[in-house]
């Protein structure tokens, strides 16, 4: 699993995940993500690079979600690859995070 | 792949070898005896068991399979449908094929290949067609009476789950669980409540903190829904409340979940269980019943027991309660066995037991030491020493011993198979299965045995007339024995079929050449030849036996583990093939002798007694190598002339006789050395040609001494005789 960060300024910053979003590297992604939450205003979270993902995985997004919105900021999940969907839909979690889901045809 | 991963996927593997290998028993004891409820429950349990286990690795070609069987066992166990021969032959085929599914995703890491997974659609419409013929309609769970309170509710199941902070951890999780339930019914609505996580600083990235409250339709059994989560159940909450539940039911849960109690109601109202309404009475029904709780507390005169006071009040199914209580009481079991085996894996043991070998060496050399320091509190410690080594020692072979039983039950199912295949009906008998032997062993001899096995029942068993003409039941019988016998095991596999014709044998050994027509042999030597490579004297070739490949591979997988075979047959009566192999490959007792400068070993258990030529004899044997041994012939091979040792003549010589396979033969030596722990090394492979010699050891002083060959050796004093 990788994630790359760029901060493009004004307090936003956008996170991409590529590979898997499991249990292994459940706490190498809370280390990664959850600072950049504290730091930033806005965070965006590309998915679309995430081959697998479990209820580890998933906690991870649940927690950042939680802090960004008990901290006021925004964080969205953007370009969700079909493993992600899957899990939302299973949890029926994705009005949770609000965001709009592309579903593919 | 992940090394934890990877180890719980060799857990599997094992796992599911057992399983099936238990079903596979539990299958064949079915057939002789249909109403044994034991077996039908193990092999639900194989099927049950592995099919879960499968699905928390997502190989879902195996539980795909697995859940058709599942289904079908299901009803067999409930006794809607009966058991048949053909039922339990399509499930043994059923194992086969789960075998067949796991070896090749697990084992081999890849997916199932297409003519797997053809023949399993096939099997899965046999086993199918099973179901729809068992006429007996099945009748719908009356739905459940309500009494007070008032039914709420629709007709779905409502599941609440708490998951346990380990669960992912172990290896479990949540999703492959919904996942799964997913299969059963339909998930009507799901509300995942990540409430139980704990502060940024606290949370643990591998620990789970999630429940669900779960909507499910389904016309499953709450015990159907349960054992969904039968992986997890002691690690989670769990409640199921079935359709049309009591309202007293919900407030009840709501009672005992961790989360606000007012956040609950309104997760069951909108998830459609109970109107805003209904919700609202709950949680005053809620306080007055705590407030008459606190009350009654005070004043209970008797109090039924806990499954008792659910199945009254209607939580639970009575069949859900017994069903609990006899999975405590596997549980029980479960553990108890648990606690008398422990999976060590054999490279330990190898290892265990090479430091022993040198731990034996050393403890020589020490005794040694002693011995010339004289120093007499430094001998009684070395004595002690080697004593205590010498358990250890026989401690640690033991931990590679197995029962042979194993090895043999696996032949019930090649005895059955292969008599249906040729036609013939043929019955195993087993003997002296709780014999041990080293485990590498074992392994290596399955095949030879496998050989052997359906060569008695392909050219052995005659056919059910030809049987009864001769006198003999027309139900043929293959047994397989074993015995302790000298420091080595004996395996039979005799059956009472027709024996072997020599004078066909003879004719077709001088036809291929291996005998000239002046030759005179014994029986012995005759059935000897059906292990020469090519040999076959089977008029037809059968896809079982008779191509002539085999008997030699045989032969030299048994000489491989330093065994030996021999055969006896009756002609019309039967044959015995028997096979002798060493108790152990690593560690030895030994017997010391010394002949001129060189020292050599025979093992201890081969040696019957030790005397003194007599100079009478010595004058005597001069010209020919035997003595008179109270009575009896004793050929005997001087070491000194066979190994043509260097050294001057020893003021005296000994005999030690030694046995083998019921031949007794002397070794005349110049010295007795004594007892003498030997650990094994193998000869290089320069020394494989020598006869006679089957390795060596190093002694306490550092020399190297060569262990005797004695079957060897016994068998080039017979030929020399002939």
């Amino acid at each position: 699993m990788t994630i790359e960060i760029e901060e493009i300024g004004n307090g936003v910053c956008r996170a991409s995940v590529t590979g898997e979003m499991t249990i292994y590297h459940a706490a190498a992604m809370k280390e990664t993500l959850l600072p950049c939450v504290a730091r930033c205003r806005e965070v965006e979270i590309n998915l679309s690079g995430v081959a697998e993902m479990d209820t580890a995985g998933f906690q991870i997004l649940l927690l950042a979600k939680r802090e960004a919105s008990a901290a006021g900021k925004s964080l969205r999940l953007v370009a969700h690859s079909p493993a992600t969907l899957e899990v939302l839909d299973l949890f029926g979690m994705a009005s949770y995070f609000g965001d709009p889901v592309v579903i593919s045809a | 792949m992940d090394k934890d991963m990877e180890q719980a996927l060799q857990t599997f593997l094992v796992e599911s070898r057992e399983l099936l290998q238990a079903m596979e028993v539990a299958l064949l004891d079915l057939e002789s005896d249909p109403n044994n409820k034991d077996a039908i429950a193990a092999v639900f349990r194989a099927a049950h068991t592995i099919k879960g286990s499968a699905g928390l690795f997502g190989l879902d070609a195996i539980v795909a399979f697995a859940h058709v069987a599942e289904n079908l066992l299901e009803k067999v166990r409930s006794g809607n449908i009966a058991i048949t021969g053909d039922l339990i032959a399509v499930l043994l085929l059923a194992g086969d094929h789960i075998g067949a599914l796991v070896d090749q995703t697990v084992e081999r890491r890849g997916e199932a290949d297409a003519p797997t997974l053809l023949a399993g659609e096939a099997l899965a419409r046999r086993l199918r067609a099973f179901l729809t013929h068992s006429a007996m309609p099945m009748e719908h769970e009356s739905i459940l009476q309500s009494s007070g309170g008032g039914p709420v509710g629709r007709d779905s199941w409502h599941i609440s789950l708490r998951f346990g902070h380990d669960v992912l951890k172990d290896g479990m999780d949540p999703l492959s669980f919904i996942r799964y339930l997913g299969t059963l019914g339909k998930i009507v609505s799901i509300v995942t409540l990540p409430d139980a996580m704990p502060p940024l600083a606290d949370m643990d990235a591998e620990c789970c903190y999630l429940g669900f409250e779960i909507e499910f339709k389904s016309d499953a059994d709450k015990t159907t829904i349960e054992k969904v989560f039968e992986f997890v159940r002691d690690e989670c909450n769990l409640r199921i409340l079935p359709p049309h539940s009591r309202l007293e039911e919900f407030i009840r849960l709501i009672n005992e979940l961790p989360e606000d109690n007012t956040r609950l109601g309104e997760i069951l109202t909108n998830s459609g269980v109970v109107t805003p309404q209904e919700r609202d009475n709950m949680l005053l029904c809620q306080s007055m019943r705590a407030a008459t709780m606190e009350s009654e507390q005070h004043d209970a005169p008797t109090v039924p027991p806990l499954g008792e006071i659910l199945v009254q009040e209607g939580m639970v199914q009575k069949e859900l309660v017994d069903a609990a209580l006899e999975k405590q009481k596997q549980a029980r079991e479960h553990k108890a066995q648990e606690s008398k085996y422990l999976r060590v894996h054999a490279d330990k043991l190898d290892e265990l037991i090479n430091l022993v070998g040198e731990l034996v060496i050393i403890g020589a050399s020490a005794g040694l030491q002693a011995k010339r320091l004289r120093n007499r509190a430094l001998l009684e410690t070395t004595s002690t020493l080697a004593r205590l080594v010498d358990e250890i020692r026989d401690g640690t072979l033991k931990l590679r011993m197995v029962q042979i039983g194993e090895t043999f039950n696996r032949f019930n199912r090649v005895v059955r198979d292969v008599g249906r295949e040729l036609g013939k009906e043929i019955g195993l008998e087993i003997g002296g299965g709780e014999t041990e032997l080293d485990k590498s062993v074992v392994e290596k001899i399955g095949d030879p045995l496998m050989h052997l096995v359906r060569n008695a029942m392909d050219h052995g068993i005659e056919s059910a007339e030809l049987r009864l003409s001769r006198g003999k039941p027309a139900k043929g019988t293959v047994r397989l024995n074993a015995c302790h016998e000298s420091g080595s095991i004996v395996i039979e596999v005799s059956d009472d079929g027709g024996g072997l014709k020599r004078e066909k044998i003879l004719a077709k050994a001088l036809e291929k050449g291996l005998i000239s027509a002046n030759q005179t042999l014994s029986d012995r030597e005759v059935y000897a030849l059906i292990f020469e490579a090519g040999f076959s004297t089977a008029e037809a070739v059968t896809n079982i036996s008779g191509r002539g490949v085999g008997m030699d591979v045989v032969r030299s997988n048994i000489e491989a583990l330093r065994g030996t075979v021999e055969i006896d047959s009756r002609e019309a009566v039967g044959t015995t093939i028997r096979i002798r192999l060493p108790l152990t490959l690593a560690i030895i007792d030994g017997f010391m002798m010394g002949v001129g400068n060189a020292i050599y070993i025979a093992p201890l258990d081969m040696v019957m007694e030790c005397r003194q030529l007599t100079p009478a004899e010595r004058q005597d044997t001069r010209g020919h190598n035997y003595i008179d041994l109270r009575g009896s012939v004793l050929p005997f091979i001087r070491l000194r002339e066979h190994f043509h040792c260097q050294g001057k003549l020893g003021k005296r010589e000994n005999v030690v006789v030694v046995q083998y396979a019921g031949q007794k033969a002397g070794l005349v030596v110049d010295e007795l050395m004594g007892e003498f722990q030997t650990v094994i090394k193998p000869l290089g492979k320069i020394f494989g040609h020598l006869k006679g010699i089957s390795g060596s050891t190093i002694l306490g002083s550092g020399e190297v001494a060569l262990i005797l060959d004695v079957p060897a050796l016994i068998q080039s004093l017979i030929s020399a005789e002939c």
